[in-house]
C-alpha cells in the first residue's frame, strides 16, 4: 500500500477540474458561533469538497462557491442552527461533465 | 424568497387553472421515465430541472443496466450515448495487501440486446431528456422547485420556482428530485426522516488514459468494458469502491456510510488516493490524469427506508424514494429510477383520464410497482443493505476470506499442508469472526439471494 511512485495531485488541483457557474448568493451559510460549541466537527472530515476549516478558536471558516450541493454536511451536522442549506438559483453552482 | 432546501414550505393557492397537467420536478432518468410516459399519452408535461442542463448535478458510479429500456426505448442500444458494453464484471475483496477477485465474463453481454452499459451521466440524462421532449414533454432547465403548491384541503396543486412569475400548477405532480428529495420531506412523506444512517457518500475521481492502454490493462476490445466493485478497501468505514471503464477514461470512487465517514478521522479523497495505490489497483490507473472530481449522496436504506410514495396530486419515484437498491457493493439506482419514473408517468395519465387525481386516484403506481422488479426486488433485498455495511462484513470478512484463499494457495511444504477446516478456523479466528455470527450472516445473505 505504500507505492508513493504515482503521487496524487494536490486537492486544490483535483477542484480545479470541476466547473462551478458561482452565484453570487452564498446558498449555504455556517454560524461559526454554533461550531465553537461542536465536539464532533464531523462536516470537516465529511465534505468531499473540503469546505469546511476549522479555525484556531474553534469555530469554522466556510465558502460555498466550490460545493457540490451534495448535502452531506447539513445531514452530519448536529449543531442546532448551524448550517443554513439550499441549493443554489437555478442554472447557478456545479456543472458535471463526466458525474 | 425562499430557496430550494431542509426548510422548504408549501404555499396555500385558490383554485387555478392548469398550466401543464403533470409538472415533473428533476430530469433525472426517472423524471425523464416519468414525463416520457405523461407525453406519450398524450398529455401536457413540464420537466423542471434546476441544472443547466439534465445530467449537470448528477454523480454516479457509471454503469447503467438496460432491461427497463427494452420496454421504454425499442432499440434503444443503437441510440443510447454509451461509453463501453461491460462484458467483464468482478468483485473484489481486499485487504491494504491482499485482493481476491471473482471475475466473470461473457461475449454474450457485448451484443444486443447487451446488459450494462457505462456512460455519463451528462450524456445519458440528456439523451434520455431529449426522448421525452420528442415526445412533447416541455424541459425547463435551469430552474429549482422551491416549494409546492397545495389547496385548501391540502391536495398538492403544482410547483413554485425560482423563476420570477415561477408558479406551475398541474393536476399531478411527480417529485424525481432525488436523494435529498426536499419535495417530498415538504409532503410529509418521511414519516422518519431521510436519516444519516440510510444514507452513504459517493465520491469519484475520472481519470483519463489512453485508450488502448484501457484495453491492454483490462483485457479487452473495441467497445467493450468492464465493472469492478471491492470491499475491504475502506479502513473499515461501512462502504466499499468501484472501478470502471469509460473509452478513454476510467471512474474509480469510493461509498461511504455517512454516520461511519463523520466519526472517521480519514477524509473521503484519502480513502480514493489509498485505494489508488492499492497493488491490484495501481497497475491499472498508473499514468491516468484527472480530470474531474465529484460527489453525491446515496439512499442506501432500500426497503424499510421508502417514504409514502402516493399523496394526493402527488408521486414520488426514483431516489426520491429511496428506490436505489444497494444490495452490498452492487449499486443499482437509474434502472430503478427508470422503471418507478415510467410507472409513475403512467398512473398518473390514467389518473387524469379517470379525472380522479386524488391519492386513491393515484394508487395504480404502487400496483404498478409491486408488480415489477422496483418493489419486488427491494422487498426480496430488504435485509441485505444493513448485512453488508455491518462492521463484520466491513472490518473482519475481507481479512477472512484473503487470509484463508492465502492459505489455500500457500505452498508451506516440507511442512504438511493444513485442511481447509483448519484453514477456516484459523483465519475465522485471526479476523476475529465468531462461527455464530458466520452462520447468521451466511443465512441472511443466502436468503436475501433465494
Ligand atoms: C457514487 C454513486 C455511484 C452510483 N453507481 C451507480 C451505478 O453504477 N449504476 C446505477 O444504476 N446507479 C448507481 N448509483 C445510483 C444512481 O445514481 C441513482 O439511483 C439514480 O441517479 C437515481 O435517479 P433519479 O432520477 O431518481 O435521481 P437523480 O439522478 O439524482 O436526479 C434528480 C434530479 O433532480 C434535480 N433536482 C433536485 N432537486 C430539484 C429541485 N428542487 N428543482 C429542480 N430540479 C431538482 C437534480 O438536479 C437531478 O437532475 C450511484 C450513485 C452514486 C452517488
Ligand atoms: S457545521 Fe456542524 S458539524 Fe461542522 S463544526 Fe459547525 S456545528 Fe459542528
Ligand atoms: S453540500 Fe456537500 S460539497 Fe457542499 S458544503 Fe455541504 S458537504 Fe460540502
Amino acid at each position: 500500500m505504500t507505492d508513493r511512485r504515482y503521487q496524487e495531485a494536490a486537492f486544490e488541483d483535483v477542484m480545479s477540474t470541476v466547473e462551478f457557474r458561482v452565484s453570487p448568493r452564498p446558498h449555504i451559510t455556517v454560524d461559526t458561533d454554533v461550531c465553537r460549541s461542536c465536539t464532533t466537527k464531523a462536516c470537516v472530515h465529511a465534505c468531499p469538497a473540503d469546505l469546511f476549516v476549522p479555525t484556531s478558536e474553534g469555530g469554522i471558516l466556510f465558502n460555498y462557491e466550490q460545493c457540490f450541493e451534495c448535502g452531506t454536511c447539513y445531514q452530519v451536522c448536529d449543531g442546532e442552527g448551524a448550517i443554513s442549506w439550499s441549493y443554489p438559483d437555478g442554472g447557478a453552482g456545479v456543472v458535471f461533465k463526466r458525474g | 424568497m425562499t430557496h430550494a432546501g431542509p426548510d422548504s414550505v408549501s404555499t396555500v393557492v385558490d383554485e387555478t387553472t392548469k398550466t401543464f397537467d403533470v409538472v415533473v420536478v428533476g430530469a433525472g432518468p426517472a423524471g425523464s421515465a416519468a414525463a416520457l410516459e405523461v407525453a406519450r399519452a398524450g398529455y401536457s408535461v413540464a420537466l423542471v430541472e434546476r441544472g443547466p442542463f439534465p445530467g449537470a448535478k448528477n454523480v454516479y458510479g457509471g454503469v447503467v443496466y438496460g432491461r427497463i429500456l427494452d420496454e421504454l426505448v425499442p432499440r434503444w442500444w443503437e441510440r443510447m450515448p454509451v461509453q463501453r458494453w461491460v462484458t467483464r464484471r468482478a468483485t473484489m475483496v481486499m485487504t491494504p495487501t491482499q485482493a481476491l477477485t471473482l471475475d466473470f465474463r461473457t461475449q454474450d453481454w457485448g451484443k444486443p440486446p447487451y446488459n450494462g452499459a457505462t456512460a455519463h451521466r451528462a450524456d445519458l440524462d440528456s439523451w434520455l431528456a431529449e426522448l421525452a421532449v420528442e415526445a412533447g414533454a416541455v424541459l425547463v432547465p435551469s430552474t429549482v422547485v422551491t416549494g409546492l403548491l397545495r389547496d385548501h384541503a391540502g391536495a398538492v396543486v403544482g410547483v413554485r420556482t425560482d423563476r420570477p412569475d415561477g408558479d406551475l400548477t398541474a393536476g399531478v405532480v411527480i417529485a424525481c428530485d432525488g436523494v435529498n428529495s426536499f419535495l417530498a420531506k415538504e409532503a410529509g412523506m418521511y414519516r422518519t426522516g431521510h436519516e444519516a444512517e440510510h444514507l452513504t457518500l459517493g465520491v469519484k475521481q475520472t481519470l483519463a488514459l489512453p485508450r488502448e492502454a484501457i484495453e491492454e490493462r483490462f483485457a479487452v476490445s473495441g467497445r467493450d468494458g468492464v465493472d469492478i466493485e471491492m470491499l475491504g478497501c475502506t479502513r473499515g468505514i461501512p462502504g466499499g469502491g468501484f472501478l470502471y471503464t469509460n473509452l478513454d477514461s476510467v471512474s474509480i470512487g469510493v461509498v461511504l456510510g455517512l454516520t461511519g465517514v463523520s466519526k472517521a478521522k480519514t477524509r473521503p479523497e484519502e480513502l480514493i488516493a489509498e485505494l489508488k495505490r492499492h497493488p491490484a489497483i495501481a497497475p491499472l490507473i498508473k499514468g491516468g490524469e484527472q480530470i474531474e472530481y465529484s460527489a453525491h449522496l446515496i439512499p442506501e436504506g432500500g426497503y424499510r427506508a421508502m417514504p409514502e410514495l402516493i399523496g394526493d396530486g402527488m408521486l414520488v419515484a426514483g431516489d426520491a424514494a429511496a428506490m436505489c437498491l444497494a444490495a452490498g457493493i452492487w449499486l443499482e439506482g437509474v434502472n430503478f429510477a427508470l422503471g418507478a419514473g415510467m410507472y409513475a408517468g403512467r398512473a398518473a395519465a390514467a389518473a387524469l383520464k379517470a379525472g380522479d387525481v386524488s391519492g386513491q386516484g393515484l394508487a395504480g403506481y404502487r400496483t404498478m410497482l409491486e408488480r415489477s422488479f422496483v418493489l419486488a426486488d427491494h422487498r426480496k433485498l430488504r435485509d441485505l443493505p444493513g448485512l453488508v455495511l455491518s462492521d463484520r462484513m466491513q472490518q473482519n470478512y475481507p481479512g477472512m476470506v484473503c487470509d484463508l484463499v492465502q492459505g489455500l494457495f500457500q505452498v508451506d511444504n516440507p511442512l504438511p499442508k493444513p485442511g481447509l477446516r483448519t484453514l477456516l478456523r484459523r483465519s475465522a479466528k485471526d479476523n476475529g469472526v465468531r462461527w455464530r455470527d458466520l452462520v447468521r450472516d451466511g443465512w441472511t445473505g443466502m436468503r436475501g439471494l433465494r
